[in-house]
């Protein structure tokens, strides 16, 4: 099986690299781009069976800082 | 008095901090990552610069869960010093012995200068060589050095005397100004300059100098 872990930061946390990409799409025309917030995905392997409180306790230690970081869990 | 820096694979200021430590009269041991368990008697523990594990994930994300890095947080746990450089403090925020977090630079530009720094809180162990609110200069080099704290964490940080760096002119966009952060008990300090590269004026600014003598020789008359 496998699970897709979102990660996002939090809203209100600033996005620098969100902004500059954002930037450079009105530079290549595409206006009224009110904000791109820049994540990543994070694709697990894993064994048959294996729980998403177990995909949850990766994300609080590792996969995700919470300070800072939401995650959404996808078992697929 | 015995000093602790831990090497991890990409970190590359560990040499410099030894030498910053050993010329402020500690005795230095070197610890890899994978050991498990620190030296006897260690006092202070170095957490040094660099780009461990190639910033991969998070900057200090993964060096925080580190065999070592287990040791690192019983020895604070239990009061002991750590004093975390740049990648250090990143990694100091990822394990929570220190609050907040370090995200990218707000201009995105990689920034390696001398910088001024307001001495906050000139009443610990780490920073009582220096007069409340002296202004100092201490080489940054960073990409990853904008603090991020939300407005009450930075109240609670601001009032109760955990901010021990301010920035005089914002490098890198962090809130409050912050250059480094104690913990609640003042024993672990992150910081993003690099006082280990200003010990002697050789080095253009020798303003790094007083933290670790102040950390050490509080040891010697303790």
């Amino acid at each position: 099986m496998k699970a897709r872990v979102h990660v996002m930061l939090k809203e209100g946390v600033l996005d620098p690299q969100g902004e500059a990409v954002r930037h450079a799409l009105g530079a290549l025309g595409f206006d009224g781009v009110g904000g791109v917030r820049q994540g990543k995905v994070i694709e697990l392997d894993l064994p048959e069976g294996t729980t998403e409180e177990t995909v949850t306790q990766m994300c609080e230690q590792l996969l995700a800082n919470t300070v800072i970081e939401k995650y959404e869990i996808e078992l697929v | 008095m015995r000093a602790a820096v831990i090497t991890f694979p990409g970190s590359n200021c560990d040499r410099d901090l030894a030498v910053a430590f050993e010329s402020a009269g500690a005795d230095v041991v070197r610890v890899w990552h994978k050991d498990a368990e620190l030296p006897a008697n260690v006092d202070v523990i170095g957490i040094p610069g660099g780009f461990s594990f190639g910033d991969y994930l998070r900057c200090g994300a993964i060096a925080a869960n580190s065999p070592i890095c287990r040791a690192v947080v019983d020895h604070a746990n239990r009061g002991g010093y750590v004093l975390g450089i740049c990648n250090g403090f990143q990694v100091l925020t990822e394990t929570r012995l220190v609050p907040g977090a370090l995200i990218r630079n707000t201009n995105l530009k990689f920034v390696c200068k001398p910088v001024g720094l307001k001495v906050e809180n000139a009443e610990t162990d780490f920073t009582r060589g220096y007069a409340a609110g002296a202004e100092i200069t201490i080489p940054v080099a960073h990409h990853d050095g904008n603090y991020r704290a939300d407005d009450e964490l930075l109240a609670r940080l601001q009032g109760e005397g955990q901010v021990a760096f301010t920035y005089t002119d914002n490098p890198n966009g962090a809130a409050g100004d912050i250059a480094g952060v104690f913990s609640e008990n003042r024993r672990v300090l992150g910081m993003m300059p690099h006082p280990e590269r200003a010990i002697e004026p050789l080095q253009g600014s020798a303003d790094g100098q007083a933290l670790f003598r102040t950390l050490i020789e509080g040891f010697v008359t303790a």
